[in-house]
């Protein structure tokens, strides 16, 4: 049996926890082959072990059929293994190439030599249908072109085995769709690849085998072509796994949000939301369908205060909420489950618990009279990483630590437990493994149930069509349609997110 | 994780210490100087009497204040080198008002105090506000307020509170930090009351940075500016309130001079250097109050004891100053020995 890579019984520890216990995989040469697992199932820590980031407890790995001791990354990248973070390491000020030959640069008579290097990039690039730009900047390139740099950067070093740790959760599905070619085509040229991902579509789509760890544990590897959507799920989590997120019909009363002729500008002073309406009612889930780009990051930093509204109105139980700073619109029932959960969403070098008191922690009981409790603090968030499943060692760990479905958790129980008149929910679901979605999606229901407006901002458009109880897509900076879920499909939205027309789609509906 | 971290955070200071101990007697041997009777004469000038016990203690004074003030911006993500000159007006803005008033003791001391924290804290305040408004770094500004603090001071006390003197006249004994009763401890040594405060202050720090609402605020702004901002945190209030509490420590140092040690203020040729060491002091004590302490004593009792190293063993007080930057080196290099200790764990299992 030809296998290029094989980790063989590894076991690596972390204080308080065990992350990998005993696992084994082997990947074949020219397969795509998955690692799949719950959120802090250990899949990012074993693929950091196998990239020298660290060192196991126990086991042994093998390429190529020899032992090796991989003890840090510049072994790893001279035994053509190379790693595409889930949070990426580029430069933002220097352009691709420079980014890509960074502690590596070749050079002509002790000069960088930039005009070969961009050639060879450039050349790699074409090679794979990267369709990267050698000579732009980090800066000026969208988040797929940086993954795309990422990708390059590995085969610049001559890898053979490229990682790719969560590369579809930061994608849209056009962008996606991409990257399946783009890793087909490394196929072709003889590449293997070891893919982690909580789509299970994705694995059923393009991958080969898939090896399953269980909090830490391997279960055991699987032919795709033998398996299934939902026995690779309850495979993974140990018990069946509903899909299609149960909910009564909604109830919906007065409006309690309602946004009229909203402009907004990005940093740049372009406008990115341009005379958007929108209303919202108490009890009903509203769903904001749209590519990437098309203002929706600058209409939810414009609700939520991050970001000035040039023009408009934003008003929550008839109150102005318009221009308020983020505290003020905090304390007048908004939450916000962000999109960026490194940026905006935690503080990484505070413990958990810090973290559950994020816009709380000056009011009662975590604190009187300037003075901190922390004993409240840490009942609160012991009951929050209870309720929502964290997986955290404890509630003093520092949310760096833990893994990134389990940071996300943390997030979504510290907003949902306040239970805001809006909760608003930007990719809430981002990197979280197919059990805790489901249990993600019920609370946003009960939220509905609880009489709450919920607007959920998502570029799964099966997650906005199972959760919302209307759909909004936004192109452009307006909403040019909405309509029920169960008016329409994906195709549809689609085209209306497109920018085609919205002539047939929404009216016809309504006539039917 | 937290565990061996905590260890080394108090392993690695120490080891810094002893590999510049050790460096240290290596120069001195190399310079031809016997190391033993070299660290004697050290010890000696620190601990030989009450005497010198005191002098240490006053020294230790003004350096506790110094590196709280640096830790505490530290701790909040920001780099005040500008405790230099906040010092420096702290100091003269003490004396200025232990000079000009006449008031009982109980109004006029803590008048004093104030007056150095209010100066050291707007001297802190300025780098702030331009960090805050205008994203100016904190470090350019501060080292451009050290110097407007050494040269106006220095026309303030030539031309306003004397008249072309170098040195203006005692403050009143209402304003004194003074103690006849710990001087009589001491064999007359200039040891005040002000070690009281420095170590008042020292849980002041310990107790904004961890137990209050402020020093949440603080440190979540030193640690994510954009997730304080989403969680309602006033990003610029928060940057200038550190610059402003930092400045205000290293005001009461000058105080410390101003109203204990010295009683007065005079002309500088050149900085004081208790801002500087102050840097030393905070990087030491890894930016934690009671490792502030241990490192202002450590210094206190280094400078101190440097004094009786020419007399005692005829090493140069130049040597000194070499073992004391040694042992920063050491420390600033620490992760060297932290890899080092890594290693050793490793082998060890
Ligand atoms: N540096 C670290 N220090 C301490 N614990 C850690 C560290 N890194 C990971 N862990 C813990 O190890 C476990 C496995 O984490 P890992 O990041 O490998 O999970 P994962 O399977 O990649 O999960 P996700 O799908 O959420 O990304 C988690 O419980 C996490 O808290
Ligand atoms: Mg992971």
């Amino acid at each position: 049996m030809e296998y290029v890579i094989e980790m063989l019984n590894i076991r690596k520890e972390f204080p308080g926890i065990v992350a990998n216990d005993d696992i084994t995989v082997q990947l074949k040469k020219g397969e795509i082959h998955a690692l799949l697992g719950e959120n802090g199932a250990g899949k990012s820590t074993l693929m950091n072990v196998l990239f020298g980031l660290y060192q196991p407890e126990k086991g042994e790995i093998r390429v190529k059929g020899k032992k090796v001791s991989i003890t840090n990354p510049n072994i790893a990248n001279d035994l053509g293994i190379g790693m595409v973070h889930q949070h990426f390491m580029l430069v933002e000020p220097f352009t691709v190439t420079q980014n890509i030959i960074l502690g590596n640069e070749p050079t002509k008579k002790g000069k960088i030599d930039i005009k070969k290097a961009e050639k060879e990039v450039q050349e790699i690039s074409d090679k794979y249908g990267l369709k990267v730009d050698a000579s732009a900047k980090i800066s000026d390139i969208s988040v797929g072109m940086q993954q795309r740099v990422e990708i390059l950067k590995t085969l610049y070093r001559g890898a053979d085995v490229l990682i790719f740790d969560e590369p579809t959760a930061v994608l849209t599905p056009q962008e996606i769709h991409e990257l399946i070619e783009i890793m087909q085509s490394l196929i072709a040229e003889g590449k293997s690849i070891i893919l982690i991902t909580h789509k299970l579509k994705e694995i059923m789509q393009v991958c080969d085998r898939c090896t399953v760890i269980r909090k830490g544990k391997g279960i055991g590897t699987v032919d795709v072509a033998d398996t299934s959507v939902s026995k690779l799920a309850s495979l993974m989590v140990g018990r069946d796994v509903v899909f299609k997120t149960e909910k009564k019909p909604a109830e919906p009363k007065e409006t309690v949000f309602k946004i009229e002729n909203l402009v907004v500008k990005d940093s740049r002073k372009v406008s990115m939301v341009k005379g958007l309406d929108l209303e919202i009612r108490a009890g009903e889930i509203v769903g904001i369908a749209g590519v990437d780009g098309n203002g929706q990051s600058e209409l939810v930093e414009a609700i939520t205060g991050l970001r000035k509204s040039e023009s408009g109105s934003i008003t929550l139980k008839n109150k102005n909420i318009k221009n308020l700073s983020p505290r003020k619109v905090t304390e007048s029932g908004i939450g916000h489950i962000p999109q960026d959960r490194h940026k905006y969403g935690l503080v990484l070098d505070y413990p958990v618990g810090a973290n559950i008191v994020l816009q709380t922690y000056y009011k009662k009981p975590y604190s009187k009279a300037s003075i901190l409790d922390y004993k409240e603090i840490y009942k609160k968030a012991k009951e929050i990483i209870e309720e929502y499943d964290v997986r955290t060692p404890s509630e003093f760990t520092k949310a760096r630590a833990l893994s990134g479905g389990n940071q996300q958790k943390a997030i979504i129980g510290r907003e949902l437990d306040r239970s805001p008149e809006l909760l608003i929910a930007a990719q809430p679901t981002r990197g979280l493994d197919v059990g805790a979605i489901e249990f993600i999606h019920k609370r946003l229901i009960e939220e509905r149930d609880k009489g709450r407006a919920v607007l959920l901002v998502s570029f799964e458009l099966d997650e906005i069509l199972d959760v919302s109880d209307r759909i909004a897509v936004m192109f452009d900076g307006k909403i040019v349609s909405t309509m029920k879920p169960e008016e329409t499909n994906e195709h549809e939205l689609g085209l209306l997110m497109a920018g085609s027309k919205a002539s047939g789609a929404g009216e016809s509906h309504d006539k039917e | 994780m937290t565990k061996s971290n905590k260890l080394f955070t108090i392993l690695i200071p120490i080891i810094s210490v002893l590999l510049g101990l050790i460096a240290g007697a290596i120069i001195m041997l190399i310079s031809g100087y016997n190391p033993i009777l070299g660290y004697t004469a050290l010890w000696n000038g620190a601990f030989g009497d009450a005497f010198t016990m005191g002098e240490t203690v006053r020294r230790i004074t003004p350096l506790l204040l110094t590196g709280l003030a640096v830790a505490f911006a530290f701790r909040t993500g920001l780099f005040n080198i500008g405790a230099e000159g906040q010092v420096i007006v702290g100091w003269l803005a003490a004396v200025w008002v232990g000079l000009a008033i006449d008031a009982p003791m109980i109004i006029h001391l803590p008048l004093a105090i104030l007056a150095s924290l209010a100066a050291g804290a707007l001297w802190g305040f300025i780098p702030g506000l331009l960090k805050a408004k205008l994203g100016v770094h904190e470090v350019i500004v501060t080292i451009m307020m050290n110097y407007i603090a050494l040269y106006s001071v220095n026309e303030i006390i030539r031309n306003v509170l004397t008249e072309q003197e170098t040195t203006t006249d005692a403050i009143s004994p209402s304003a004194s930090l003074a103690s006849e009763w710990l001087q009589g401890l001491t064999y007359f040594s200039r040891m005040h009351y002000g070690i009281l405060i420095a170590l008042f202050a020292a849980v002041t720090m310990w107790f904004i940075i961890q137990r209050t609402t402020i020093g949440y605020e603080l440190k979540a702004v030193g640690f994510n500016q954009h997730a304080s901002k989403y969680a309602g945190m006033n990003v610029s209030k928060n940057i200038i309130l550190s610059m402003v509490i930092s400045g205000a420590f290293a005001g009461l140092a000058g105080a410390m001079e101003g109203l204990g040690t010295y009683g007065t203020i005079s002309i500088m040729s050149g900085f004081t250097n208790l801002g500087f060491d102050g840097i030393a002091v905070a990087l030491l004590g890894a930016n934690n109050a009671f490792g502030v302490i241990l490192a202002a004593i450590l210094f206190g009792v280094l400078k101190e004891g440097a004094g009786q190293m020419p007399t005692g063993a005829g090493v140069p007080t130049e040597l000194v100053d070499i073992i004391i930057a040694l042992i920063i080196f050491f420390v600033a290099s620490s992760y060297i020995i932290r890899w080092i200790l890594l290693r050793f764990k490793k082998e060890g299992k």
